[in-house]
């Protein structure tokens, strides 16, 4: 096969990839979209395979054993992974890029004949640059994805781990980078390689570690773009199209991501990524104790409320993800759907721990996604809703957003659930949200507390419901 | 004490000729460095072939708008699976893994080629994880998503 046709051929993967990303626009099309991105992969590693087969049949056989064991094992994961886990799925499927990010940089660097970048010791200068960009960011995508990981998977406590004089360490870290970089470029040494790596991997985790539980999308959103821009860097290393494509498509699609889950919080990047947020509040509002009080509901009344509504608008957030609630909700709204109430759900951008955690969690519980809105298409409607039912939501709903400019979380975009003739809310305890603070919506005079465990609260109310 | 002197000599001899190689070496590196960077600004001065980092930049700035268009159209409910397809595409770092472990190990002179394939191997076997795993919830997640009735 000629150079030129097998860049044709990358060129035609990277075409499927963004045919890939642009059938997500609706989920009618999705599934043709995910169909034609497996293709695209298919076409460039044949292609790989083809214009570069291994030397030898040892070769061969290596290529062939690390498909079946990494395929094989990526398709039992695949399979038997609970919804739930998608966003530490997600963070350790990062992990992984950012590691074979630094793996084939590696690769290229002791055997540059491999990839015609020139021979060992005499490597081009611009492949050099290059192959330190994307061993670096590959670096920090792989132990900043490790902490995402267990941070989301509960290994590790999710709040903010803040270390004293952390934005000098980093800033110290990330300037020993640079001139690491640039002394590697000159000298072409492996020494110097392997440090780069080591100073990218400290400072990963560094960065990850003084960030808290509920900016994890920001995070996740974050390591997705890194993982891109590795890919890119070693793509520009390899001069592979699809490799560039490929990188420039994702690195474009976490940032977006990020900043719309940025724009979700009304949080600056920087500020979400300096870390700590909740920290230094959470300490402040403990020295007021709360003390007026609220109205307490038990299931009985809820199911009476909403059985008797036109409208009900439910709104889910993490709290539904750890309860594991969705089912029980999704039968609820069968019940109520059959007493003839209309029922609509409301997703705030940021509620979970990664950009369209509810929308999965309800797709799995086999609700209907015409039933489920996002903020701003839903948002004028609580005014002519029954109820609202807040179900594991807190800071997202919070009206000090909008009334109190001392609020930590004011600007930040909320769903307007005061609106509704009732409010009624789910939830543990009184404590306070991510943000620590107060929310006044539960010692407003139309807000109902059902205090409890989600799942076990809403099959209560279905229980009330069928009698 | 005649042959004594004369080996030290010749060690010297030695080394200095090693020293001469080795900046032979770098000099040579560096001409080639000059070389093709000469050879690019006199293919852009003369409006000839482009230099192919030209080329790949020109792809990757488009790419990044490419993406850029096609990421806000993307459904805020379908976020996570977008997620995760990225995942499996950006994966496509698996040529290089290929590329890696099929190097040629004939006539080298140091194990270069060896621990190339192993790193090679390692990163083909991460990128597979993914892959596979990635297509494949996201196509999980995707059958999920159902319209009324």
């Amino acid at each position: 096969m000629s150079a030129n046709l097998a860049a044709l051929l990358y060129l035609v993967s990277g075409v499927l990839f963004i045919l890939a990303l642009r059938g997500l626009s609706s989920p009618a099309s999705s599934r043709q979209g995910n169909i034609f991105g497996m293709v695209g992969m298919a076409i460039a590693m044949i292609t790989t395979l083809t214009l570069a087969p291994p030397a030898s049949l040892s070769g061969w056989l290596l290529v062939l054993l690390g498909l079946v064991i990494g395929g094989g094992a990526g398709a039992v994961v695949a399979r038997r992974i609970p919804m739930t886990a998608m966003p530490q799925l997600v963070a350790f499927f990062h992990s992984l890029v950012g590691l074979a990010a630094v793996l084939v940089a590696a690769g290229a660097l002791y055997a540059p004949q491999a990839f015609g970048i020139g021979v060992p010791g005499a490597i081009h200068g611009a492949s050099l640059v290059e192959m330190s960009l994307g061993v670096a960011i590959g670096a920090i995508t792989f132990t900043g994805s490790v902490i995402a990981f267990l941070k989301l998977n509960g290994n590790m406590g999710g709040k903010p781990i803040l270390l004293p004089q952390r934005h000098v360490i980093n800033a110290g870290l990330a300037i020993l980078l640079v001139v690491l970089i640039a002394l590697f470029v000159k000298t072409e040494s492996i020494g110097l390689f392997w440090l780069i790596a080591l100073v990218s991997f400290v400072l990963g985790g560094l960065i990850i570690i003084p960030i808290g539980g509920a900016d994890m999308p920001v995070v996740v959103s974050m390591l997705n773009s890194y993982s891109g821009w590795a890919a890119a860097g070693i793509g520009f290393t390899l001069g592979n199209l699809a490799l560039i494509i490929t990188g420039a498509l994702v690195g474009s699609s976490g940032a977006i991501l990020s900043y719309i889950m940025c724009k979700g919080m009304n949080r600056s990047f920087i500020s979400v990524i300096l870390g700590g947020f909740g920290g230094e509040t959470a300490a402040a509002a403990g020295g007021t104790k709360e003390t007026r009080p609220v109205k307490q509901g038990s299931a009985d009344d809820a199911a009476f409320m909403m059985k008797n509504a036109s409208k009900v608008i439910i709104v889910p957030g993490y709290g539904m993800a750890v309860a594991q609630a969705q089912h029980a909700l999704r039968e609820m709204a069968d019940n109520l759907k059959k007493e003839g109430v209309e029922v609509k759900y409301a997703i705030h951008p940021v509620a979970g721990r990664m950009p369209g955690h509810m929308n999965v969690l309800l797709a799995e519980a086999n609700v209907p996604y015409d039933e489920v809105f996002e903020l701003e298409d839903i948002n004028s409607e609580f005014a002519q809703a029954d109820v609202a039912f807040v179900i594991g939501a807190n800071d997202v709903t919070n009206p000090a957003a909008k009334t109190d400019l001392a609020s930590p979380i004011y600007g930040m975009p909320i769903l307007d659930v005061e609106k509704a003739k009732t409010v009624l809310f789910i939830k543990r305890g009184m404590g306070s949200g991510y943000a620590g603070v107060e929310n006044e919506l539960f010692f407003k005079d139309n807000t109902l507390m059902l205090f409890g465990d989600a799942k076990k609260m809403v099959e209560e109310i279905n229980k009330a419901m069928a009698h | 004490m005649a042959t004594e002197s004369a080996d030290i000599l010749v060690q010297r001899a030695q080394d200095a000729a090693r020293v001469a190689r080795a900046a032979a070496e770098a000099a040579q590196a560096y001409a080639d460095q000059v070389a093709t960077a000469a050879g690019a600004a006199a293919h852009a001065a003369s409006g000839g072939a482009l230099d192919p980092f030209v080329f790949r930049l020109a792809v990757f700035v488009l790419a990044i708008f490419v993406g850029y268009y096609v990421v806000w159209s993307v459904t805020p409910a379908l976020h996570t699976p977008l997620m995760s397809v990225t995942n499996a595409i950006s994966s496509v770092i698996v040529v290089g893994a290929l590329l890696s472990i099929g190097v040629s190990a004939v006539g080298a002179v140091d194990n270069g080629p060896t621990w190339a394939r192993f790193f090679g191997f390692i990163a083909l076997i991460l990128a597979s994880v993914n892959i596979f795993g990635g297509f494949l919830v996201t196509q999980r997640m995707l059958g999920m998503y159902k319209k009324k009735g």
